[in-house]
């Protein structure tokens, strides 16, 4: 019996896949911009080229130059600085984000698709309510309610990504537990659990990280939008969303304060869609070839 | 019949003779933006400064009325005498003023306003204000007699504040959504949210005003406001709220930008009831560790003025003791070590909606971070403000703008939300209530602010500037605020 396995152990094939990767432009791209906003985040950890935090009037509005690379804002703080930092809110509310939605998603969608029946039903509309909210006006609404700040938008964005997960991992589940292996699987005697554990998850694997990278980038959106409105990343630690917000007033006399906030958002947003579109690509002809998902399924 | 192409010929001309017609007389309404709406239209029910900057000498008037100079006028009492032992003041009111509803002003409306305002029921803001008096009573129709406990030699000013303007008995209670005054203009329509707008009162008893009409747009934001003004959706703004937007202002020669002064002290208010805060040192360490110059360039783009006491620097009795406590955190890292806290302390800083406050806070937060006190900063609305903060005193700092004209005996308060209970001062304060003479006034005027000053009870932080931006054309408005008000009774458009 052949089981179909994406991740492989076998070297041989990994390189494959990767070398395949190679061959596809937007997973290429879209994996560099990824790759450059994660090491500067994780950079920002340990070195910014000033104290993003700190106030410097003296400084303030100062152009790009060999000392602030991308100019000051009207604080004096070094905008380069704050946009690593901000990239470290970012990424770090999108990631934990996502990592709730999956968490919780993924188990409570292979739940309904393993017993069926009114719990099936039950977890389904539970998740369509979620949905009948826009997301970012029930994230709006989560944070009126449980106060401003950086925990609460991950919680909001959180909890809007839970259903996602749930129906994709509930839809690709279902048509994975009329196969033949998972029957054969079944008369050896294995428990639902062990079935999904073992067999379901490694198959459908593929697709929540197709899903993961989109909903990331969702994610970070969200958070933008957030804090934009001043309910997400609170003063004074900086995110790309209060940096939009706070350059409005300055559009005329110094818009780099709005254009390189801005720019950060689009250009991580489009490197994370470009991986989630190389991925699929990559993904898609295996998966249809094995296991017979459409590949609309995945988007 | 006439065809329809000589029937479009004619509406054509006439529409054209109509708009030269009304391109050459110069117009008669304005239109200001304001930042903030007001939570009702009574100045005798509420601190609001949005109330007064709508009502003030434009829908009510008082017995005296302070003028764009900060000095006081007649205004219903067409002059006044004054016993020589200051006990007793004679009012003669106008006559033929009538009320907006068509009742006549007399001696019994005044009786009325002032019994009410220091009344055991008064929901008056400034109660305080009226604390001296002891009886008013009407002697006949058009003269009062007001009789005072002690000589207060303020009171006359205090009679030209917005919350002790006169009101009727019969409308006194629908004030706050129906305004009945004697003013120049009266209350047309008040749209939620969205503006407010009042029509010349045909009735006014003295100078009509040269304005029609005039509605005060709501405009919260302060792109907003910049993208109004620019379109002419706004006339003028007479408190821009962005400074960082005036230049290109100034650069435009269909605008006037004016800078004026306000009774605006912006201080950083401190609770003088909590830990660390009793302690005069900290507060003290909190003065030299905050560079209020570059707060000024920072926050209000270098509009402001430098103050070291709650006084305003255009008042004759201004002390300036702006550099007592001048930028040195390492004086300020010696005392917080003197006080037991080299290690640093974590404190709250409430911040309310406006930009002033909120920019404040960022940098002297980056300003104290330098000196070990780590601010958490609380963005609240205005209700959580006054509830949490102001009446609830449960906080540690927060940056708010005092616009109240002479207002230096808040401090004199035991139960103001400073928490600040001082013998010395309330004696200086109970002294100067009791003084008439200028001289003397001055004297003990000095001492209070050298005594808030030497006891560094909040974080005198600097004089708020008032930023305005008006359409070239329009004459007439306030270039200073003396008091929260925009007068229009002078105001008019030139050709």
């Amino acid at each position: 019996m052949t089981r179909p396995h994406l991740f492989s152990t076998d070297a041989h094939k990994y390189r494959s896949f990767l070398a395949k990767g190679m061959h596809s432009p937007s997973f290429v791209i879209g994996g560099i911009i990824t790759l450059f906003f994660i090491a500067m985040a994780l950079t920002s950890f340990v070195w910014t080229p000033h104290d993003a935090l700190s106030v410097n009037i003296a400084e303030r509005l100062k152009p790009i130059s060999a000392s602030h690379w991308l100019g000051t804002d009207h604080y004096g703080h070094d905008l380069f600085s704050m946009i690593m930092l901000g990239a470290r809110n970012s990424i770090a509310v999108a990631l934990v984000a996502v990592g709730i939605g999956a968490g919780l998603g993924v188990p409570l969608g292979s739940w309904a698709a393993a017993k069926g029946g009114w719990l099936d039903e039950a977890i389904m509309r539970m998740g369509d309510f979620i949905f009948a909210f826009p997301a970012i006006i029930s994230a709006i609404m989560i944070t009126a309610l449980a106060g401003p700040g950086a925990i609460n938008a991950i919680v909001a964005i959180g909890i809007f990504n839970i259903p996602v997960f749930a129906r994709l991992a509930r839809g690709a589940a279902l048509s994975l537990w009329t196969r033949e292996f998972i029957l054969a699987a079944r008369l050896s005697g294995k428990g639902s659990v062990r079935i999904t554990i073992e067999h379901i998850l490694p198959n459908i694997a593929n697709l929540l990280i197709v899903q993961g990278t989109i909903q990331f980038s969702l994610g970070i959106l969200a958070e933008a939008g957030l804090s934009y409105v001043g309910l997400g990343t609170q003063p004074p630690m900086p995110s790309w969303g209060k940096m939009l917000a706070e350059a409005q007033t300055w559009l005329m006399m110094a818009p780099q304060l709005a254009i390189i906030p801005g720019m950060a958002i689009i250009l991580t947003v489009l490197g994370l869609n470009l991986l989630g579109d190389g991925l699929r690509d990559m993904l898609d002809p295996k998966v249809r070839s094995s296991l017979d998902i459409g590949g609309s399924k995945a988007s | 019949m006439m065809k329809s192409a000589t029937k479009w010929a004619l509406a054509l001309s006439m529409a054209a003779t109509l708009m030269t017609a009304g391109a050459q007389a110069a117009r008669n309404d304005i239109i200001l933006g304001v930042r903030l709406e007001p939570p009702h239209l009574d100045p005798t029910a509420g601190a609001a400064a949005a109330i007064d900057e709508i009502t003030y000498a434009n829908i009510f008037e008082g017995l005296t009325r302070i003028d764009e100079n900060g000095s006081v006028q007649p205004a219903l009492a067409e002059s006044w005498t004054i016993s020589a032992d200051g006990l007793t003041y004679d009012f003669k009111l106008h006559q033929g003023v009538k009320f907006h509803d068509g009742s006549d002003f007399d001696a019994e409306d005044v009786v009325f306003s002032l019994d009410r305002a220091r009344g055991e029921n008064s929901v008056n803001a400034q109660k305080a204000l009226f604390e001296p008096i002891d009886s008013v009573t009407a002697k006949d129709k058009y003269t009062v007699e007001m009789t005072l406990k002690r000589p207060t030699g303020a009171m006359l000013f205090n009679l030209g504040w917005g919350d002790a303007v006169m009101v009727a008995p019969e409308s006194a209670d629908t004030n706050k959504s129906k305004p009945v005054g004697t003013g120049p203009f009266k209350l047309d329509k008040w749209v939620k949210g969205d503006s407010i707008t009042l029509v010349r009162n045909p009735d006014y008893w003295g100078t009509p005003a040269k304005l029609e009409k005039a509605t005060f747009k709501i405009v919260a934001d302060a792109a907003a406001s910049l993208a109004a003004l620019m379109a002419g959706d706004v006339d003028a703004f007479p408190i821009f709220p962005a400074p960082e937007m005036l230049p290109q202002f100034e650069n435009d020669p269909r605008f006037k930008v004016v800078i004026g002064t306000t009774e605006g002290e912006t201080i950083l208010a401190t609770n003088n009831g909590v830990k660390p805060f009793d302690d005069i040192r900290v507060r003290k360490a909190l003065a030299y560790a905050i560079d209020r110059q570059s707060l000024i360039d920072g926050a209000m783009f270098g509009y402001g003025t430098l103050i070291g006491s709650h006084f305003a620097p255009h008042n004759p009795a201004y002390l300036d003791l702006s550099h007592v406590y001048d930028y040195n955190p390492e004086k300020a890292k010696a005392l917080l070590k003197e006080a037991g806290l080299e290690n640093g302390f974590k404190a709250r800083l409430f911040l309310p909606p406006t930009d002033y406050a909120r920019r404040s806070g960022l940098i002297i937060a980056s300003d104290l971070k330098k000196v070990g006190i780590e601010l958490e900063l609380i963005n609240v609305e205005w209700a959580q403000w006054l509830s949490n903060v102001f009446k609830g005193k449960d906080y540690d700092l927060t940056i708010i703008s005092h616009t109240e004209p002479m207002d230096i005996g808040i401090y004199a308060r035991d139960d103001y939300y400073f928490n600040y209970k001082n013998e010395e001062f309330n004696a200086i304060i109970a002294k100067l209530n009791a003084t008439a003479d200028d001289a003397e006034r001055t004297e003990l005027l000095h001492q209070a602010q050298k005594k808030l000053n030497g006891d560094a009870v909040n974080g005198f932080l600097f004089q708020l500037a008032k930023t305005g931006v008006w359409n070239a054309k329009i004459k007439g408005l306030w270039a200073n605020a003396p008091i929260q008000a925009n007068d229009l009774t002078a105001v008019e458009w030139m050709d």
